[in-house]
This record gives C-alpha cells, structure tokens and sequence, in this order.
C-alpha cells in the first residue's frame, strides 16, 4: 500500500473552486490504483462548511481559523508542512490557479521534495506514477516522474472533469489543531472587478481578438463586425495587457468566463488560459494563420487565413445577406 | 527604494519547438529565446516605481543568448544597475535558479536592506518545477505574493500595498513590508519601447558587471521521461477557399442558427 495523497482544497469567497473537484476525482482514481488513502485538507476562515462536499475523499481534515481568511503561500505551505508530517502523506495535489500560486513551491522547498508543475495528466505504469505536464504555453508535453511517487503536484485548472469529484458521500471530517504561523502579509479587501461599459458575460455574441490584431489601429475593423452582428468585442490577455481594451473584456483564466451563443475569434491562439474562459460557448468560429494553432481544437468552423483578408469580406457578406 | 528585478531567457514559443536527440530537452541547437513575458512586466512595474518613489533598479540576468541586449534595453528604459551572471547551468530548473539568484544577495555589500523590493515574473512556461519567485523567498527568509498587478508603496517606505489576481476579474489587496519578493503578472501600464538607436547609446555609455556562480548542488528534482508534441485535437471542421468563399459559409451558418439580423 501506498502512503497517502493529499489534496489541498482551494476556495474563494466561501465557495470551493472547481480545481478542487479536478484534484480530488483525479486523486481518487489515482488513490484506488495505487491502493492509497485519499486526503483533503481545507484551511480557511469559516469553512466548516464546505466539507460537507467533499465525500469523494477518504478523511477530510478541516482547520477553521479567524487568522486564516485568504491565508499567505508561506502560512498555507506551513500547515500543509505539518499535516503532511503527521499523517504520513507521500504526494500533495495543489491548484495551479492564482489563488494557489506560490504555495506548492514553498511546500516543496521544506518537505525538500520535488515540485510538478502544469501537471495535465496522471497515469500509473508499472506501479510508477508518471505525471504529463504541459510546457511552453501547452507547445510540448512533458511525461515526469517523482523519485518514489513522493513529491508536490500542481494541477492546471481544466485538466480533468470536476464531476468525478463530486459525491453526495457523508465524509468523515477530523478537526485538526495546527498553529497558525504568524505573517507579515495582511489581506486587506477583495477588489471587484470593475463594472466595464459592457458586460461581456452576458452577451449573445462576442468577437474576440487577440495578438494578432496586432494594433489598436485595427479594432475599429472588428468594431464593425461586432455591430453587424449585434455583439461586443472581448479580447485575450496580450491586447488587455497593452491596454487597447479594458480589462472587463478579458476572456480567460484571470479574465471572464463566457458562455454566449456565438464566439468569433480572430488572431487568438488557444492558450489553455485563454480556453479556459470560452470553451463552453455555442458555436465557436476562429480564424488564425496558423493551421496548427489550438484554437482550431475547440473552434467548431476554422478559417485559416488572414484576419485582415477575411474581416472585410465578412463584413461585407453580413451586410449584403 | 532599492529595486531589483531577476530577469530570465525563455524559449520564443513563436518559433517552432524542436524535441533534441536525447528526447528529454529542446535542440539548443534550434532553439531561439527571449526574455519571459511577465519578467518584462516585472521590469516595468520596477520603472514606474522608480518614476514614481526615486531609487534605484537593478537588473540581474541569467546568462544566455542576447541577455546583454536584454541588460542594455533595460538600461535604456532607466534601470541603473546591470549584473549578468555567468555560469555552466544547462537544464536548470527553478529551485536552483532562486539559490543562484539568492546567492546574487548573499555577498556582503548586497544584503537586502529594509528598502528593498525584489521583482520577478510571476511565472514562466518553463517552469516545470515551480515558479522562482517563491523559492527565492524561501531562501532569503521575506514575504512574497505571486501574480501581482499593481504596487503601492506607503509614505515612509516601509510598507507596500499589492494587488493580487484571483479569476474572473476579481483581485485582492494586500499590504506587508519591505524587503519583500513579489511575482509580477502584469505591470500598471503596458511595457515600454525604446528605439533601438537609444539601446546603442546607452551601450556606449554602461557596463554590464559579470558575476561567476557556480551551479547549485544536491536538489530533489524530479525525473524527465521525454517530451512529445501534443496531438491536434483537429475538431474544427475548416472553411476552405478565399476570404470571401470562408465568410459566404460563415455567413451561412449564421443564418442557419438565427445567428443574423440580431
Ligand atoms: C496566470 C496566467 C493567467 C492568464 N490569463 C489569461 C486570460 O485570462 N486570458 C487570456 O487570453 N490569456 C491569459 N493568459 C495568457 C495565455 O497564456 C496566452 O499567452 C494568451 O492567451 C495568448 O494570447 P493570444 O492568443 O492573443 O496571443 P498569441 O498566443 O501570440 O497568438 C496570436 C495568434 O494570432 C495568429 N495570427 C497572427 N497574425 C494573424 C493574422 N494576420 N491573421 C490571423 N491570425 C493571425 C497567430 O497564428 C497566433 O496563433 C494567462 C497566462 C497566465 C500565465
């Protein structure tokens, strides 16, 4: 048997995210191959609460704390230290997500255990766990192992089916007493996004942009498809990051989510990050030069052509119909 | 405020990845780099601070193909100090580049002081194990939050407020003390350009300090079995023919959902 693999449960705003589903109905297959116990761990602020849903597992350790609201990477990774220690757990499962970020890294460099990172798949082989991990922007994959299944796993958000790690089980819950470091980093206030002119979200239609735009210059274009059509226009991160549009139109990991009838995409590769935001819309259309690109993966009709050719001539077709 | 920013080369994923011979790392033979995308944020964000709160930026790169262009774009953008550190670290991955880094601050004229703030990308698409920035943190015993967005640096200089990203546009602020290390994702404003004609002066008149460091030894690292490419997921079904053919059958399928007249 195995020693145990834990998962660290991550949450925002009283709400468990849907990387902790990921995590957990990964673990549990995972667990059930390898004959391992399958742990999670909550800390948090008031979080009693949410353990209630996390009967996948096979003891849930919860550590409600008034000190712990959006605790630092350094207090997460100082707990985990410890829980690790004392129940004997040989693989920790953590979130790549933003929330998450620094914490595996930390946790890593105490435990003197190493780190997987952009871990998108797991698999067991001849008793050795073999993690596929995603480099350069999801260009290669990477197959990896831990020198004795031992080590610090995150999990890139969207890597595996959240309903696997659902249940309506009862779990058993064990409330555990840690000291909660104390720390110089103090959360001050959730900052909401700004109520942009237009709520992407809750559009029909979006046409969306992306680096290959290649100037501010160009949007009047796509401006004018977007009125054809009666939608709005949203962006990847490089054009919110050069601020030609504001952020309320990002689509993406740290952007929206988005989930309109009809998303057009032009000049946007189909990052895993970007995906994420506008992979549930519709009837998706995506033009790109490149016929490789990954956007073509979730796109339902490809165009590979030239943006700048294919915009008029859309336009163009829309108006004439 | 004494800025330092840790800048490090990443394959330019704009070209085409080559897998080497030994199946386990890129051809450095094919291979074209640049300097990561958030560590040029991070570059940014230490400017406008420096624009904003006086001081100083320091620059230290790794070494690599074109970091010294990378040092003098970074002089030319108004960072005051640039040290590139040379040594023999092929296949280095982050907990060792932090303690290269960390030993940067380790001799004694370097201590970080009560002023500084050390900046970093808040990650990289090489970071197959772990991002640096929380590793450095580690190793130099100081505060660090990841995915920053923004800085704000109290009266007195001791304190500084950061924003953080979540999802879905949502942020958090924080506020701790200096020194600290932080990741940055994304700068306040959208990294400068510098003509290149004012690179070339700026070569003339600066000097890039070199610093020797040797690899570090005895880390837990993790095993690479082999890179492949990932298979197309090829569901799109193409539009063939010239723009105007591609956007008749767009225009099309529009209709045939009641996508038009909308
Ligand atoms: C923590 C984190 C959070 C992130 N959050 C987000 C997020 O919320 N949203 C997001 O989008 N990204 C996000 N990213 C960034 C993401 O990884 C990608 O870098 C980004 O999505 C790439 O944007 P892009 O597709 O516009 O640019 P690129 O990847 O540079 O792609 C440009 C595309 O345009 C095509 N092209 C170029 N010229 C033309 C032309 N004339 N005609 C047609 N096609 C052309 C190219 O073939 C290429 O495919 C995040 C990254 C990190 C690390």
């Amino acid at each position: 048997m195995q020693e145990p693999i834990l998962v660290l449960a991550e949450h925002l705003k009283g709400e468990l995210a849907d990387i902790t589903f990921e995590m957990l109905g990964a673990a549990r297959k995972l667990a059930d191959q390898l004959k391992a116990p399958l742990y999670t761990a909550v800390f948090g602020k008031d979080v009693a609460p949410l353990t209630s849903q996390l009967g996948v597992a096979d003891s849930v350790f919860v550590l409600d704390h008034p000190q712990l609201d959006m605790p630092s990477a350094d207090v997460a990774a100082g707990l985990l230290k410890k829980l690790v220690e004392q129940k004997g757990v040989s693989l920790v499962l953590i979130g790549g997500t933003n929330v998450s970020a620094g914490i595996g890294p930390r946790l890593s460099f105490r435990l003197n255990l190493p780190f997987v990172n952009f871990c998108r798949n797991i698999r067991v082989e001849n008793g050795s766990t073999i993690f596929t991990s995603q480099l350069f922007g999801g260009k290669i994959l990477s197959d990896v192992r831990l020198p004795e299944n031992r080590g610090v796993v995150s999990v890139y958000p969207g890597s595996f089916a959240a309903d696997a790690g659902r249940s309506d089980k009862k779990p058993s819950v064990e409330k555990v007493d840690l000291p909660v470091e104390e720390t110089k980093i103090v959360f001050k206030r959730y900052i909401e996004p700004e109520a942009g002119d237009i709520d992407i979200t809750k559009q029909d239609i979006l046409i969306s942009i992306g680096r290959g735009i290649v100037s501010a210059d160009n949007i009047a274009m796509v401006e004018e498809l977007a009125r054809a059509l009666g939608g709005a226009v949203c962006a990847s991160r490089p054009v919110i990051d050069q601020g030609w549009l504001p952020l309320s139109r990002q689509v993406g990991k740290s952007g929206m989510t988005v989930k309109p009838k009809l998303y057009m995409s032009f000049g946007v590769s189909g990052a895993p990050e970007h995906v994420e935001g506008m992979k549930d819309a519709g009837l998706i259309i995506s033009v790109n030069t490149d016929p490789n690109a990954p956007i073509f993966g979730v796109s339902h009709y490809g165009v590979c052509a030239d943006l700048f050719d294919v915009l008029p001539a859309l336009v163009e077709k829309i108006k004439t119909h | 405020m004494d800025i330092f920013v840790l800048l490090k080369m990443v394959p330019d994923v704009v070209e085409e990845l080559v897998i080497g011979e030994n199946g386990k790392s890129l051809d450095p033979q094919m291979l074209r780099v640049k300097l990561s995308d958030p560590d040029e944020h991070a570059l940014e964000q230490a400017i406008l601070l420096k624009e904003k709160h006086k001081g100083t930026v320091t620059v230290v790169a790794m070494e690599a193909p074109e970091v010294d262009e990378i040092l003098f774009t970074a002089f030319a953008k108004g960072a005051d100090n640039a040290v590139k550190l040379t040594g023999d670290w092929t296949g280095i991955q982050a907990p060792s580049i932090a303690r290269l880094f960390a030993s940067y601050f380790s001799s004694a004229n370097r201590q970080l002081g009560s002023q500084a703030l050390v900046l970093l990308g808040s990650q990289a698409i090489d970071d197959l194990e772990g991002e640096v920035a929380p590793y450095l943190a580690e190793l130099l015993g100081v505060p660090y939050i990841g995915v920053v967005t923004g800085i704000r640096l109290d009266e007195e200089n001791k304190k500084i407020m950061v924003m953080k990203e979540f999802a879905g546009g949502l942020r958090g602020e924080f506020e701790l003390p200096l020194p600290a290390v932080l990741g940055v994702q994304a700068a306040e404003k959208p990294p400068r350009y510098v003509p290149v004609a004012k690179v070339r002066s700026v070569m003339k008149s600066s000097h890039v300090e070199t610093l020797e460091v040797p690899p570090p030894e005895g880390i837990a690292g993790l095993s690479i079995d082999r890179l492949f490419t990932p298979e197309a997921a090829g569901k799109a079904e193409m539009l063939e023919g010239a723009p105007e053919e591609a956007s008749a059958r767009i225009v099309e399928i529009l209709a045939e959902r009641g996508l038009l007249g909308r």
